[in-house]
């Protein structure tokens, strides 16, 4: 039951089928190892370094408020922090687009080779 | 007649029109589910944006920093951030390898029924959850907004049926027209509003910064209090405060990438990479967003002032107030319509996702075996959960009443989708090890500590003065066991334990053996559902 359950979706068939080995075979391509490594050489730092830096906001505003409380200018340490937030956001998407438009190139040459050894499906 | 109402019926006329124009392009289960897989980046973009930013952000965080300042603040900062995680992490994968929901991912490799059974359960778990506690608070809003017009039950009941309308009758193409113009309209409203503040201090941040630094106002005991807003610590207070403060980032950056109403938004657009185009639409609507809340809570804590704030409807009252104060009536009124038209944004887009969810996965996938009996069954069975749903969350907002504390609601919201959702969709898409035990622990521990360490929380565990009367009143009334409000510090380390020791007391081949094609399909968008026509 379950095993037939997984092959079935009649209402929208799959878009695209292949054997397990043609599977196999793209993921050990040279191809698509070099898109995972592509990736991950982004990716991963780019989320260490977010989420370090977006939890030093609430641990030094908790337990350092007096220190974060010295002003700046018109405002204090803390809200030029938290503002400072917005912005590294933005410039951690902007360089993910980036960098993704580099990934979509890697993976295009994939897609091409898969439909076209598929009869151009 | 009323201002804030009269504009309330043009936004609802508006929002029907739309409904019935989309109610001819629904036919069909990607149609219904998806729009056709036909919404263009920026306009996801946007609609995420006004899924994502609800009343209690719109309201209740300039309300908070109107109150207790910086610490409001530190709200918006996460509320943004978390989007990082939706970007780098889950966005494309989900849209690469599936249709409707975010357990077609993990059923690609596990066994579909008892995976897609509990991502089912959870999902409405946190749809459900979160409707609540936006139709309580859209009830006392309303009718507060309406300056007396209507009662708490009837704003319920117009708020209920309007979202089931849109959803029954309309599907995801209306939930993300109105989505869209409640996100313009709700960043027209704030902008307009932010400018304002500034004109008062006669554009200087100077004085601006100056009147922030000394906020007058009466405490509890009636004695004058004049603080300096910009200092944090003026509502996360130790001993648990900072820890509270970080568990809710932890429950905001995990949290939003597992929320399923943001989840099946990334199933209306072509492809992953309009999939990802529509997160960064999103990220520069909601960041400009959350640093306005700066103009917005700082605002009406300096020129409205917490007293005056406290005597006309309380903290969610802020940012309407201060329109009113600003620049009089038809702006309050204006303002209200916008705050109204969030509430039913975000409720349609509940809505949807519960529905998506009990149909596609729990009716069609759980108890059918992935076959549609009968052509649009699956959207016949969403239509009538959609109904349902409606009905029975008008249900329980009306029995728990206008004075309920629902604000936890939320906060579980966001803690059983960190803790539930995200681990399993995560270890699903990245460990090849992972499989169906595992999904079904992960989910169940999540879930189950989620709602555990909530229920013995502050938040439902204290002893209330005998003046506090009804559903108002704390669940339990003894002090709490667990000191936070927001469990994700706990209840997200114990979903992805939850999830990987079930994965290694048991053992299913089949789980590894396809995780290649899972991996290949998600990174490179092979086979991924393309748009339909119409």
């Amino acid at each position: 039951m379950v095993e037939t359950a997984r092959n079935l979706e009649i209402a929208e068939p799959k878009q695209y089928e292949a054997a397990k080995s043609t599977w196999d075979g793209i993921a050990n391509s040279k191809e698509f190892q070099d898109l995972m490594a592509t990736k991950k050489t982004f990716i991963v730092p780019a989320f260490i370094f977010f989420v370090v830096y977006y939890f030093a906001l609430p641990v030094l505003v908790g337990y350092a408020p007096q220190f974060m409380s010295i002003k700046v200018g018109l405002v204090n340490l803390a809200y030029l922090f938290a503002l400072s937030q917005f912005f590294v956001a933005w410039i951690i998407a902007g360089l993910y687009v980036k960098a993704a438009n580099n990934f979509d190139k890697l993976a295009k040459d994939i897609l091409d080779k898969a439909e076209s050894s598929k009869g151009g499906k | 007649m009323n201002i804030s109402l009269t504009m309330f019926l043009i936004f609802i006329a508006i929002t029907l029109g739309i409904t019935y124009w989309a109610s001819r392009r629904s036919a069909g289960s990607a149609a219904y589910f998806a729009a056709s897989r036909q919404i263009k980046g920026w306009q996801n973009g946007i609609a995420v944006a006004g899924d994502y930013m609800s009343a209690a952000s719109f309201l209740g965080i300039a309300g908070i920093i109107a109150f207790q300042g910086y610490d409001g603040f530190l709200y918006s900062v996460g509320w943004l951030v978390a989007y990082l995680t939706v970007l780098l992490v889950i966005a494309e994968p989900l849209r690469n390898a599936g249709k409707y929901t975010m357990a077609d991912v993990l059923a690609y490799r596990l066994k579909p029924r008892p995976v897609r059974g509990m991502a089912s359960l959870s999902t409405l778990t946190v749809s459900t959850f979160y409707m609540i506690a936006q139709m309580v608070g859209a009830g006392a809003l309303v009718k507060l907004l309406l300056g007396g017009y209507v009662t708490f039950n009837q704003s319920v009941i117009g708020v209920g049926i309007l979202m089931i309308v849109y959803v029954v009758f309309g599907g995801m193409l209306a939930t993300t027209w109105v989505q869209i113009i409640k996100a313009i309209l709700l960043m027209a409203g704030t902008f307009l509003l932010s400018i304002l503040v500034m004109a008062h201090f006669h554009f200087s941040f100077g004085q601006f910064f100056a009147a922030i630094s000394q906020v007058t106002y009466h405490d509890a005991k009636g004695a004058v209090v004049v603080k300096d807003f910009l200092t944090p610590g003026l509502r996360y207070k130790p001993p648990y405060g900072p820890l509270d403060l970080i568990s809710l980032g932890l429950a905001l950056v995990f949290g939003t990438a597992g929320l399923p109403h943001i989840l099946v938004r990334f199933y209306t657009v072509p492809d992953a990479k309009t999939a990802r185009h529509s997160v960064v639409w999103a990220m520069v609507l909601i960041g400009s967003f959350y640093i306005m809340t700066t103009f917005l809570g700082f605002g009406a804590a300096t020129i409205v002032g917490p007293d005056f704030i406290k005597g006309h409807g309380g903290t969610n009252m802020s940012a309407p107030l201060l329109a009113q104060a600003l620049a009089g009536n038809v702006f309050f009124a204006f303002i209200s319509s916008i705050a109204f038209a969030t509430i039913l944004a975000v409720v349609a887009g509940l809505t949807i996702s519960a529905t998506t969810s009990f149909s596609h996965d729990f009716w069609t996938n759980v108890i059918h075996n992935g076959v549609e009996r009968k052509p649009g069954e699956e959207v016949m069975v969403a239509r009538i959960s959609a109904f349902v749903v409606g009905a029975v969350a008008i249900g329980i907002a009306i029995l728990l009443g206008p004075t309920a504390n629902v604000a936890f609601l939320v906060a579980l919201a966001f803690a059983v989708a960190a803790s539930a959702n995200l681990p399993v969709i995560v270890l699903s898409i990245f460990w090849r090890r992972f499989n169906t035990a595992g999904a079904v622990s992960g989910l169940a521990v999540g879930l189950l500590a989620s709602i555990g360490l909530i229920l013995v929380s502050p938040s439902l565990m204290a002893i209330d003065p005998p003046t506090v009367t009804g559903t108002a009143r704390h669940l339990i009334q003894a002090k709490a066991w667990f000191p936070l409000e927001n469990p994700g510090i706990l209840s997200i380390p114990l979903g992805f334990i939850g999830a990987i020791l079930g994965t290694l007391i048991s053992s299913e081949p089949t789980a590894e053996e396809k995780f290649n094609e899972l991996l290949v399909r998600s990174n490179t968008g092979l086979g991924a559902e393309k748009a339909t026509a119409h």
